[in-house]
């Protein structure tokens, strides 16, 4: 008997919501939003149930699911999760109910929005699922159209540029992704991702890319190069690493807030996921022979993004920033874990290699979580402010909203890492593994992270702090249907502060088993 | 059984005038009937029949000549029969609201179906030129009668450009024909024969180019964006949709098996203009202010990938071309229909930054839902047929001409810029900001219905481009083993397949 | 000489049988009928032709194989020979039954006289290895002409058109005559086969050429080839229908035949070549010019014409050339099916000119506008001729073209008429031009008046059968090539 196909029937129920939503949603707000919530909890109980038969000390790949399906392609249907993949889709479950809970507000054909909503899920779903190109293209792409669509017809009034920019910028990306990944399967007659980086690791690769891809005229080393490069871009621009960022503070800010909750939640991290599934296993020596521009652009992120927060006056785009940061310093860790013997001679340093990108798993989790939480916050404010978000326009609401304030205030923390709280033990992580393996490039980000921790802080003040604006003198506390949808998020939050394991030991064999593949 | 495709098609289109020319439902159920029949045909004829090449009926037609009636089939040829049968019912679904001269409409229109039929059916080249001709004929008429502004400029240019290029293809099959002895014109013993190289070197770009003209190569286009605009929404669904198919399926079957060595001469040539195509006509694309000219010459940009893919040589990157004329085919009907009956038919306008004031992304929901489909299914995105097609062919450029897939790369980039500004100006600007509800805007429009009829037609395509799209392999299966049948010997030993 | 004159008597019967009935006509008509109107007269006395010309094609019929060879070459009967004058015979009886439509001239019986002459010269003409017997028949068919195309006494063109038809005619029947004394004074003969060995043994002699060039000028005459056309446009606007429709069909089928005849029988060996890069002096290099010269003239003038006649007229000329073509390729069933094609395309045209003339006096091409609307029958016949002259398949005018094109490219080696058939290609492009221009009004522009526009009945069905065989010879087209062989 086949296994219980677990992972398409995961990623089939948003589907199935998002069509029960166009045919019998109707203009009804409460309704649509009653019908997402509900499937998006399905899905999440799916996937609390995949998490409670993942075999957490395996690295192996689980739940999977094989079959041909363009056999002249290359292309098969297959689906399973490790431990990088099961984070991803938890956060993915946990994230899209809770963007639901915080409503669009008052939006019309709320049917539709809703649909979408569970769409773009499906397409996350099926993204950090897939384990062939061929299909993991297919989510990647198709996760693209459902936020296209939320950010231009429910965006705020700059809408149509930031849609198109957003659009046609990761569109690019992915046609550049997709040309390079063309070209690796010319050169090994498979999509195969697991397949692919066995290849790379045994040089098979570079040795298809020798003999297969000759009458290219160029040399297999310009030529892989060349085919890095085309990867990097497509995952770049999705992260974004600066400077492929430009697309994002327009997008993060023209979007309905509940959408950009997920689009820096969960969107962004497809892109983070792409580097540790695609471009790490299958271009490691390309990776290396680069990786101290990576590190330095990487470092450009954290502390250009957070000079960028500083000038914000607007609250949605100065966290947009801050989400570039936080992500910057993902890749950081990541590109740390990744420096070769040379500079770290004395010792193997694998330990340092998987505390780092333990951390970058760990921050990705923590900063989808919060990330989140804080723009659904804003979310909250707008919606009570009449659309105001300018960061001077609020002030004192710590007296009038004090659960609110009190809430929002530890999300904050959380994000610039306060010990106990789930930003900390992320951030501490990476810079464990970091400083020793990149000295220069940890101790230049720390600066960065200094300042975010100060942009963050004058945010709690201006906004919470100081004498209250009169205009919001009824600043209504949050209400006990919000509390009940942003209480377990925040508690989230503590937990993982005190018990990272919880979400390390998912993920930590398969860290270990990615760095021992990569052969240092 | 495939033949009957051709019978019924012709056989309705005379059958038409015995209607009263009043009997305007009467013309539109027959029409329907034949196409549907026609479409039953095909997919019964084609069940089960895999790629493999089976002989319909083989009659002495011209002794004189050696010319014989011979229809017959193989899997790329059933593809398109079956790619002609949906995109004639959608477009006679589409063209219900015709009222003028209804019976003559369709009868024009089942006649150009049926020598659509017969040219992808047909394994005589002389047998196939006749119905290649039969095919341009009514064009011109549903295009000079039923067509919208500049009609009989559009439909004038078109039929000479149609037909320069037959007289292009008939020069190469008369030289063809005389140059193998006069036997006959058998397509299969054409290709067999072993031409010359210097004969070939000029016969196969005279034939390519003859045929390549109607599949939209460039600069031969311009006919392409005028002839859609101007004509009536079933024609240029059928004109986009299978009449470019034409052409494209004339490079492959006459001009690339016949002359190998001409083609392995010229391929980086012509491959150069395919990606000239793409690129060139997305960029004019982006910047058109008709939106049925955005849409013509989008068509132009995706023609260019079936030639691009036919440049490649390749088991793999023919398929493609095959996969993509399907799918092109599929999907440009779809955005005729949509801008050609939905929009324009009622709005009177296909002025992009005029539409934009008429707020139709919420009169029309159906329309815009259908347009989003369909221009997601243009820009290739995965899950729709244009994904695939267009990935194989890219796959089998890069083993070809690299640099060439790069910019054809470029091109797919730009054509996500085009479909997406028409997209957004036409169905997405008009919305007065921050209004919550606003079903009726301050212009009083009503929202407007879209006809049962059409949505029939729609949904047929969409289904067929989400069902290829998703399982491609109901098409490759028919497509792939095609090109082991001996017609493409002569490719195969050039090296490419 | 001995000519047994019973036998020749039973030869001759279908040719006596057509002077018979000519002359037959014409008595009746002025003993009989003369105080009748002129619709009735002519439809009488087309009954009469009708019946007189069906009872020689049915002869014509019945002598099948008969093979003779009289008076040296002066009758030569074939199958062949039997079919074509049925043909001829066949295109007459529609001319006759085209008068039933027009108004002209109150002498119907003089007319159809004519008719009956001309026609009876034309199947002497194929009838015949005898330079002298083709003389005197080209001039009986060309006199019997010129009359006709003066019968519009209402016009002012008519005269001025016959004028010029006699006078152009008059000079190539001059030069023609003026070849053939060339020949025999090189020759010693005026029966073609044995014109022709002599001939190829004064292979280069340069007067052979001279005679060839006269007699090309008078034949190029004849069949209206570039530069001998000027009086086509003004007897095709001119000339009463009929006439017109004659002038085009029977009288250029049988002057093909006999060029054809002429040259590849009586002169083989004086072919030369006009093969690309290896002109060779003789009648192919001056058939391929006169074509060339012919299909472009004639294209490119028939797209400025606004008159529906002129534009037949330049289609005409065009048509000379591709059957020039033909002629160059050597094969007499291509030859021969084309400018049977064509002359069926073309009375049927001419049959449509006539109806619609008659009934509107307009002879333009606007003159057709909403012509669907007026009479589906004209409307849809008209666009199967002209379609078929454009060269459209499945009609028989695509594949005429086709056979003689065919036919030239497999002439010399190496595709040497290749620009021959390129250039007769390009110039059927530039032809849908104009074609469709006339199909525009017919179909596309919507008519002044919605009076019906009703033909006779008798017309109506023969246009409808013409356009029936243009159909079926295209698309069924070994039937006719096996009768033409």
């Amino acid at each position: 008997m086949t296994p219980f196909p677990l992972i398409t029937f995961l990623t089939l129920t948003p589907v199935v919501g998002a069509l029960v939503l166009a045919l019998a949603g109707g203009r009804d707000a409460r309704r649509s939003r009653n019908i997402a919530l509900g499937f998006s909890l399905l899905a999440f109980l799916e996937t609390a149930w995949m998490v409670a038969g993942f075999d957490g000390k395996s690295a192996a790949l689980q739940f999977a699911e094989h079959h041909p399906w363009i056999p002249s392609l290359g292309a098969e249907y297959f689906v399973a999760v490790d431990g990088l993949s099961i984070l991803m889709v938890l956060l993915s479950a946990l994230l899209v109910p809770f963007a639901i809970g915080v409503g669009p507000g008052n939006v019309d054909r709320p049917h539709a929005f809703h649909a979408l909503v569970l769409l773009l899920q499906a397409g996350l779903f099926g993204a950090f699922t897939a384990l062939n190109f061929f299909h993991w293209f297919l989510y990647w792409e198709l996760s693209l159209v459902p936020a296209y669509f939320l950010v231009k017809l429910w965006g705020g009034p700059g809408r149509r540029a930031a849609a198109t920019q957003f659009f046609v910028y990761t569109f690019a990306g992915s046609v550049a992704m997709l040309l390079a990944m063309q070209a690796v399967f010319l050169a090994t007659g498979t999509f195969d991702l697991p397949d692919l980086a066995r290849l790379a690791r045994s040089g098979e690769l570079a040795r298809g890319l020798g003999t297969k891809l000759h009458w290219t005229g160029l040399a297999p080393e310009a030529l892989g190069m060349l085919l890095f490069a085309g990867v990097f871009l497509g995952l770049a621009v999705k992260v974004p690493l600066m400077p492929f960022h430009t697309w994002l503070p327009g997008t993060y800010a023209e979007a309905p807030t509940n959408v950009t909750m997920l689009l820096t939640g969960a969107l962004s991290k497809m892109g983070i996921y792409g580097f540790l599934r695609i471009l790490a296993p299958i271009f490691p020596s390309q990776l290396r022979d680069s990786l101290d521009l990576l590190t330095a652009l990487a470092v450009l992120t954290v502390v250009a993004s957070a000079f960028a927060a500083f000038a914000q006056k607007d609250l949605k785009r100065l966290l947009a920033y801050s989400s570039i940061n936080h992500l910057g310093l993902c890749l950081l860790g990541l590109f740390a874990a990744l420096q070769p013997k040379a500079a770290a001679a004395a010792h193997g340093w694998s330990i340092e290699r998987v505390a780092a990108l333990d951390g970058v798993l760990l921050q990705v989790f923590n900063h989808g979580l919060t990330a989140a939480a804080l723009f659904g916050f804003v979310a909250l404010i707008e919606r009570r402010s009449g659309g105001l978000r300018g960061i001077g326009d609020f002030g004192g609401l710590r007296g009038v909203a004090p659960v609110f304030a009190g809430l929002m205030g530890i999300s904050i923390f959380a994000s610039l890492g306060l010990p106990g709280l789930n930003g900390f033990v992320g951030e501490f992580l990476v810079f464990k593994g970091a400083f020793p393996l990149a000295p220069v490039a940890a101790s230049v980000s720390a600066l960065g992270l200094l300042l975010t921790a100060i942009f963050l802080l004058t945010l709690v003040q201006r906004v919470f702090a100081g004498t209250l604006n009169g205009a919001w003198k009824d600043f209504p506390d949050l209400g006990r249907a919000e509390l009940a949808v942003f209480a377990p998020a925040v508690a989230l939050m503590f937990v993982l502060g005190v018990a990272p394991q919880l979400a390390l030991n998912l993920v930590n064999p398969t860290v270990v088993a990615l760095v021992n593949r990569l052969g240092f | 059984m495939l033949a009957w495709t051709i019978y019924l098609s012709f056989a309705a289109a005379a059958a038409m005038f015995l209607i009263k020319p009043d009997n305007r439902q009467g013309a539109r159920m027959l029409a329907l009937g034949a196409a549907l029949a026609g479409l039953a045909v095909g997919l019964i004829g084609s069940a089960g029949r895999g790629g493999g090449f089976a002989v319909a009926t083989r009659l002495p037609w011209i002794p004189t000549l050696g010319a014989q009636f011979l229809l017959a089939s193989d899997g790329i040829s059933r593809v398109l029969v079956l790619l002609t049968g949906l995109a004639a019912v959608a477009g006679i679904l589409f063209s219900w609201n015709v009222e003028h001269r209804t019976r003559e409409f369709f009868a024009l229109y089942l006649a150009l179906i049926g020598g659509v039929y017969g040219v992808f059916l047909s394994f005589d080249l002389l047998l196939l030129f006749v119905f290649y001709e039969i095919a341009i004929v009514p064009k011109y008429f549903l295009i000079a009668i039923w067509g919208s502004a500049r009609r009989e400029y559009a439909a004038m240019k078109l039929a000479l450009y149609s037909f320069a290029g037959s007289a292009m293809v008939l020069a190469g099959l008369i030289a063809a024909h005389v140059e193998s002895g006069s036997h006959g014109f058998d397509l299969a013993e054409l290709a067999r024969y072993p031409f010359p190289a210097s004969f070939q070197h000029w016969a196969f770009p005279l034939v390519f180019v003859g045929f390549a003209i109607l599949a939209g190569l460039w600069p031969f286009h311009t006919w392409a964006p005028t002839g859609h605009a101007a004509a009536p929404t079933a024609a240029s669904m059928l004109l986009a949709g299978v009449v470019m198919k034409l052409g494209a399926y004339g490079c492959l079957r006459v001009a690339m098996t016949l002359f190998p060595e001409g083609l392995a001469a010229w391929r980086h040539f012509f491959g150069a203009l395919a990606v000239a195509g793409i690129v060139h006509g997305a960029l004019v694309a982006l910047s058109q202010r008709d939106f049925k000219f955005v849409v013509g010459y989008s068509s132009v940009s995706h023609m260019g990938f079936v030639l691009l893919g036919l440049m490649t040589v390749s088991t793999i990157g023919l398929g493609g071309a095959v996969l993509q004329m399907f799918s092109h085919g599929i999907i440009a009907g779809l955005l005729f229909g949509v801008v050609g009956r939905m929009v324009y038919d009622r709005e009177h306008t296909r002025d992009l930054d005029e539409l934009r004031t008429r707020r139709l992304g919420r009169r029309m929901p159906f329309a815009a839902v259908t347009f989003v489909v369909a221009a997601l299914a243009s820009m290739g995105i995965p899950g729709f047929s244009g994904f695939v097609a267009e990935f194989k062919v890219l796959v089998g450029a890069w083993q070809t001409f690299p640099k060439l897939a790069l910019l054809a790369g470029v091109g797919i980039v730009l054509g996500a810029a085009y479909t997406l500004r028409a997209v957004q100006k036409v169905f997405f600007d008009g919305d007065p900001e921050g209004s919550p509800d606003g079903t009726a805007g301050a212009d009083g429009t009503t929202p407007s219905v879209v006809s049962l009829p059409e949505k029939i037609g729609a949904s047929l395509l969409v289904a067929a481009t989400v069902a290829v799209g998703l399982c491609p392999k109901l098409l490759l299966d028919w497509i792939t083993p095609s090109f082991a049948s001996p017609l493409f010997d002569g490719l195969r030993k050039g090296g490419g397949l | 000489m001995n000519v047994d004159h019973a036998r020749l008597l039973g030869l001759l019967a279908p040719e006596c049988l057509v002077v018979f009935t000519a002359l037959a006509a014409l008595f009746a008509d002025l003993r009989f009928w003369k105080h009748r109107t002129p619709g009735q007269r002519s439809h009488r006395t087309a009954i009469v032709l009708t019946l007189g010309f069906g009872a020689a094609a049915t002869l014509l019929g019945l002598m099948g194989n008969t093979t003779a060879n009289l008076a040296g070459g002066t009758l030569v009967l074939s199958p062949l020979s039997q079919h074509l004058k049925i043909v001829l015979l066949l295109f007459a009886i529609v001319t006759a039954w085209l008068c039933t439509e027009t108004r002209f001239t109150r002498h119907v019986g003089e007319f159809m006289a004519l008719l009956g002459l001309a026609t009876a010269g034309m199947m002497f003409l194929v009838g015949t290895e005898n330079l002298l017997m083709v003389f005197v028949a080209l001039e009986l068919v060309s006199l019997s002409l010129y009359a006709m195309t003066a019968f519009d006494k209402r016009s002012p063109r008519s005269a001025e058109a016959a004028l010029r038809y006699f006078l152009f005619g008059g000079t190539a029947a001059a030069f023609t005559l003026f070849g053939f004394s060339l020949f025999y004074g090189v020759g010693g003969s005026i029966h073609l086969p044995t014109l022709a060995v002599s001939i190829a043994r004064h292979a280069g002699d340069p007067l052979v050429l001279v005679a060839i060039v006269f007699v090309l000028a008078g034949f190029g005459f004849k069949i209206a080839a570039v530069p001998f056309h000027a009086w086509a446009p003004d007897a095709y606007e001119g000339a009463p229908a009929p006439t017109a429709a004659f002038i085009a069909s029977g009288s250029k089928i049988a002057g093909f035949l006999v060029l054809g005849k002429l040259l590849q029988v009586g002169l083989p060996a004086a072919a030369g070549s006009g093969a690309w890069k290896a002109f060779a002096p003789g009648w192919m290099a001056v058939v391929a010019l006169l074509a060339a010269a012919s299909m472009v003239f004639g294209n490119l003038a028939a797209l400025a014409q606004t008159n529906l006649r002129r534009l037949l007229a330049y289609s005409a000329i065009a048509h000379a050339g591709y059957a020039l073509l033909a002629l160059v390729g050597g094969s007499q069933p291509a030859l021969l099916y084309f400018v049977v094609t064509y002359a069926l395309a073309v009375v049927g045209m001419f049959g449509v000119v006539a109806v619609v003339e008659n009934r509107t006096g307009n002879g333009s091409i606007a003159g057709l506008a909403g012509l669907r609307e007026r009479s589906p029958l004209l409307a849809g016949v008209t666009t199967v001729f002209l379609l078929s002259l454009a060269g459209i398949p499945p009609l028989a005018g695509f594949l005429g073209k086709f056979l003689a094109f065919v036919a030239a490219a497999k002439q010399g080696t190496a595709l040497g008429y290749g620009w021959l058939v390129a250039l007769a290609l390009g110039m059927s492009c530039v032809s849908l031009y104009y074609y469709l221009q006339v199909l525009k009004q017919v179909w596309v522009v919507p008519a002044e008046t919605r009076d019906p526009l009703r033909g006779g009945t008798v017309v109506g069905g023969l246009l409808a059968a013409l356009a029936v065989a243009v159909v079926v010879a295209g698309c069924m087209p070994e039937p006719l090539l096996d009768f033409l062989r």
